[in-house]
């Protein structure tokens, strides 16, 4: 009800407006001026207001910034996540500083040059010096941005140890589950032709290397030790974002992706730091996958190695079932 | 072509072979598409912004079927996200824009009586109308529009039972596509063919204004990339229909295996970001031609460095072919191949960069008539810069991980493509309305119409960077289902109070333009004292546009406020004087 309140209140503020400016045109067209000719009056007016208006939008800029920007994620709770962390902060701020050279110059110079009758502008058609300037600065610049993206990007993506305990996430509309890969750390093999009701991943059952392998709801690692995550998909493309952990893969059925990463901070940790009893890492759906997809969720559990060998121990293995 | 055939009402209107109607043909279905595409992007706000609450107006607008008691249907709720996409994308910024301004001032610019062949140029149009037709008609059907995101990926667009809108939702869109793409290639070899062949006496390409070379290139992106997605969308019907296996494999519908094998999604988004990218400039190079022409009338100065804006385009043209990788970083393509397309995409902020000074240079010490245009020009580069920074985040591998398929991407690409694109659009219109209906648009609307945009587009889309660093993916129906996001309701509510605000103003510039067009002001020959030939044509309407002669072309369009000249404009026309220098 309150939507239709609005939209009425809105339309009938619209008419007004439309009556008024129809008003007035009819008034100076009595008048016989041209109602729709610039004057050097909407000049200044224009002018003034874009260095209002402008200075306004910075300022809610960096309102929005102060008020905000704190509701961004925590710093990353994983090591290759602070290298993103650290990437970002730098882009973020060249981002930043730009936008604010650049903007004040443009609300400026409207300002400062709004049109006057008897103004006359520069004819200036080129500098081909200051011209060469503002390409290699910026050229040099991004550089800079390049290289450090990259090698960024090379540590995150080849410097998976051999060591890491392997999981197996599969997503499916509109649901994940997980395999622990057991002891020997190898996942059992899998096919989708062997789905059946009661073989949700079609794991091959005949494969000795799927006896140890565990089926949970819920994903519990190791802090400081590396896990490579495996994505299957049971249905159409999934991708799976745990947020705090800077991991994104997508889910592709027909392939395996992976994503490797090492926890830095257990869930009773953060549950400190954030001041927030509930806190869990959690796993989403950020790929459109239909009308559930807002809801697909599994918890990731870091813990310290002793809780993790507790818990595990209660885990079935495929073979004991 | 003679100016005095006969013309009957449907040979003038309906099928008419005369460019500057067949723009205004584009521009009027171009606006009512994104009327219906803000229409519904309003709809998914007021559910984003109000969560499980009724709403009398989903209800009015999609009935029992699709909001029963005034609740959006999830799957409802996903085809209005895919429609507004492909709406917004393909029919108000590449049809809607190119179609108009490409087929208005093309012929005028360059002074020819025409397009090459004013038939095809019909054809183009008649095919984007049966586009829309069947693009409209999935709208009324039982299992409702495409829901599967304007990217359409396969394998959810390909199964109608992983969501509804994939069954004759997702036929009728791929129809629909296919025509556009013919409507698409139609008009973008016309363009080429005009621009390259029908230049009058003396409009060398030196001395084309930059709205030429920009819709040049353009049409050049088009028809090389359109008939990618063509191509990715006759797969994806031969997969959909006849039982082949290209982007499918391995996948249990209802714990049933079914029968693909070997294909991959993987190549569907290859293909269709071979398209899907250059496609971000097939939209937004015209705007920048526009923009440049409209910030150098206005200003009263030449554009800045004509020929590094030109230079700049077509590297970015170049390098738009070379980045599609940017938008898979993290789909399990392999990284090295991430690591090239972050390295050709940051390259693109070099030319944008450099036409970005340019631009406020055009703006120093210029005598700036803040005409609505002009208005919507300054805006344009503003957008351009925030959006195109943020490109700098998105377009870095390893920063994507962490914010791809966000609200910072929402914030990013809306602010960058869809407002640049439509500012300009909006820069478009307010500049050659007068030569299109011979009357001026009221300037006090114009003035009002560009401020509650302004503020309410960057209060709409700047603060979804908050969201999308805060973990928020796009596409999400609600955030209830995630604590993390329970903060987050303050923004949204500022969201969806400016996008109504935003969105009902628009409502000013379409009374604004009909009444103008009816009951405007009469404009002058050349109200706005341009150079470009397009303002020596007479007011009235003739097919042919010069009564006589074409005119002969001696400058270059830039010369605004030339030292030693009598006005602060000369017109393209007028002769060289002896001992004067040509820019």
């Amino acid at each position: 009800m309150t939507n239709l309140l609005i939209a009425l209140i809105a339309f009938l503020l619209i008419t007004a407006v439309v009556q008024v400016v129809r008003v007035s045109e009819l008034l100076s067209k009595v008048n016989k001026e041209d109602v729709n000719e610039i004057t050097e009056k909407d000049n200044k007016t224009q002018g003034i207001l874009m260095l209002v208006v402008g200075s306004l939008f910075l300022l809610s800029v960096v309102w929005q910034i102060i008020y905000w920007g704190p509701l961004a994620l925590p710093a990353a709770s994983s090591e290759h996540g602070l290298l993103i962390d650290g990437l970002m902060s730098f882009t973020m701020w060249l981002i930043i500083i730009v936008f604010f050279i650049l903007h004040p110059i443009m609300f400026w110079y409207s300002y400062k040059y709004s049109g006057k009758d008897k103004g006359v502008a520069f004819f200036y058609t080129h500098n081909n010096k200051l011209e060469l300037i503002w390409t290699v600065v910026p050229a040099i610049v991004l550089t800079a941005v390049i290289l450090y993206g990259l090698s960024t990007w090379d540590k995150i993506t080849n410097d998976i140890p051999q060591e890491s305990q392997i999981v197996e996430v599969y997503s499916e509309q509109f649901a994940w589950t997980a395999r622990l890969s057991g002891e020997d750390n190898i996942l059992g093999n899998s096919d989708f032709r062997l789905v059946t009701a009661e073989n949700h991943l079609g794991i091959n059952m005949e494969d000795e290397l799927s006896q140890d392998d565990i089926i949970v709801g819920e994903v519990h690692i190791v802090v400081n030790k590396p896990v490579l995550l495996k994505f299957r998909s049971r249905d159409v493309i999934h991708s799976a974002f745990l947020p705090h952990f800077r991991v994104q893969m997508n889910c592709v059925p027909g392939m395996v992706t992976q994503f490797g990463f090492t926890p830095t901070q257990t869930t009773t940790e953060m549950k400190v730091q954030e001041e927030n009893e509930d806190f869990e890492f959690v796993l989403l759906c950020n790929k459109i996958c239909g009308s559930g997809h807002y809801s697909m969720q599994m918890n990731f559990v870091v813990e310290t190695q002793e809780e993790y060998d507790a818990w595990v121990s209660e885990q079935k293995t495929l073979g004991a079932q | 072509m003679s100016e005095h055939h006969k013309e009957t009402f449907i040979s003038k209107y309906i099928f008419s072979l005369d460019h500057k109607m067949i723009a205004k043909q584009f521009l009027i279905t171009g606006m009512l598409m994104g009327i219906l595409g803000m229409v519904m992007s309003l709809l998914f706000r007021i559910q984003i912004g109000n969560p499980g609450e009724s709403s009398a107006v989903l209800q009015w607008f999609l009935g029992d079927r699709w909001a029963e008691g005034g609740i959006l249907d999830p799957n409802m709720y996903l085809a209005l996200v895919t429609m507004h996409g492909t709406i917004l994308v393909f029919w108000v910024l590449t049809a809607g824009l190119t179609g108009t301004f490409a087929n208005f001032l093309i012929p005028l610019q360059i002074g020819a009586r025409d397009m090459a062949s004013g038939f095809l140029n019909m054809l183009s149009y008649w095919f984007f109308f049966a586009a829309t037709m069947v693009l409209l008609s999935s709208l009324f059907i039982q299992t409702g529009p495409a829901s599967s995101g304007w990217t359409v990926y396969p394998p959810l667009s390909a199964l109608p039972e992983a969501i509804p809108g994939s069954g004759l939702g997702q036929t009728l869109w791929l129809i629909a596509m296919a025509l556009f793409v013919v409507s698409s290639l139609l008009g973008g070899l016309n363009y080429i063919v005009t621009i390259i062949n029908l230049r009058t006496k003396g409009m060398s390409m030196k001395k084309l204004p930059l709205t030429m070379w920009a819709i040049l290139i353009t049409a050049i992106l088009g028809v090389l990339s359109f008939p990618v997605l063509l191509s990715a969308a006759l797969l994806l019907i031969f997969d959909r229909s006849f039982g082949t296996s290209f982007y499918l494999s391995d996948i249990i519908i209802n714990n049933e295996a079914l029968h693909h094998v070997g294909g991959s999604p993987i190549l569907f988004e290859h293909l269709f970001w071979f398209l899907g990218h250059p496609e971000v400039y097939i939209i937004l190079l015209p705007a920048l031609g526009i923009v440049s022409e409209v910030m150098s009338v206005n200003s009263r100065k030449p554009i800045f460095g004509y020929k590094a804006m030109v230079g700049a385009m077509l590297a970015i043209a170049f390098l738009s072919f070379i980045v599609w990788g940017h938008h898979m970083f993290i789909t399990g393509m392999s990284p090295f191949l991430g690591s090239v397309f972050t390295f050709t995409t940051l390259l693109i902020a070099i030319p944008s960069a450099v036409k970005v000074f340019n631009y406020l240079v055009t703006l120093w010490r210029g005598n700036i008539r803040f005409s609505p245009a002009m208005l919507f020009a300054i805006a344009f580069v503003s957008t351009f810069i925030t959006g195109g920074l943020t490109g700098l985040i998105l377009g870095d591998s390893a920063l994507d991980i962490n914010v791809h398929d966000t609200y910072f991407v929402v914030g990013h690409f809306h602010i960058v493509m869809g407002l640049s694109a439509i500012y300009g659009m909006f820069a478009g219109v307010y500049h050659w309305f007068p030569k299109m209906y011979g009357k001026m648009m009221n300037k006090k609307l114009g003035y009002l119409h560009f401020w509650v945009t302004f503020i309410s587009a960057y209060g709409v889309f700047f603060p979804m960077h908050f969201l999308g660093l805060a973990g928020l993916p796009r596409r999400y129906y609600n955030n209830d289902a995630f604590a993390m996001f329970d903060n987050l309701s303050g923004i949204n509510e500022v969201i969806t109070f400016f996008a109504i605000t935003g969105g009902l103003i628009q409502l000013i510039f379409v009374f604004n333009f009909f009444y103008s067009i009816f009951k405007g002001s009469k404009a002058s020959k050349n109200p706005w004292k341009s150079n470009t030939l397009e303002w020596t044509t007479p007011i009235e309407r003739i097919h042919g546009n010069w009564p006589g002669d074409i005119p002969e072309v001696h400058r270059w369009p830039y010369d605004y406020s030339k030292p030693g000249a009598d006005e602060d404009f000369i017109p393209q026309t007028e002769p060289l004087k002896e001992g004067e220098i040509d820019y």
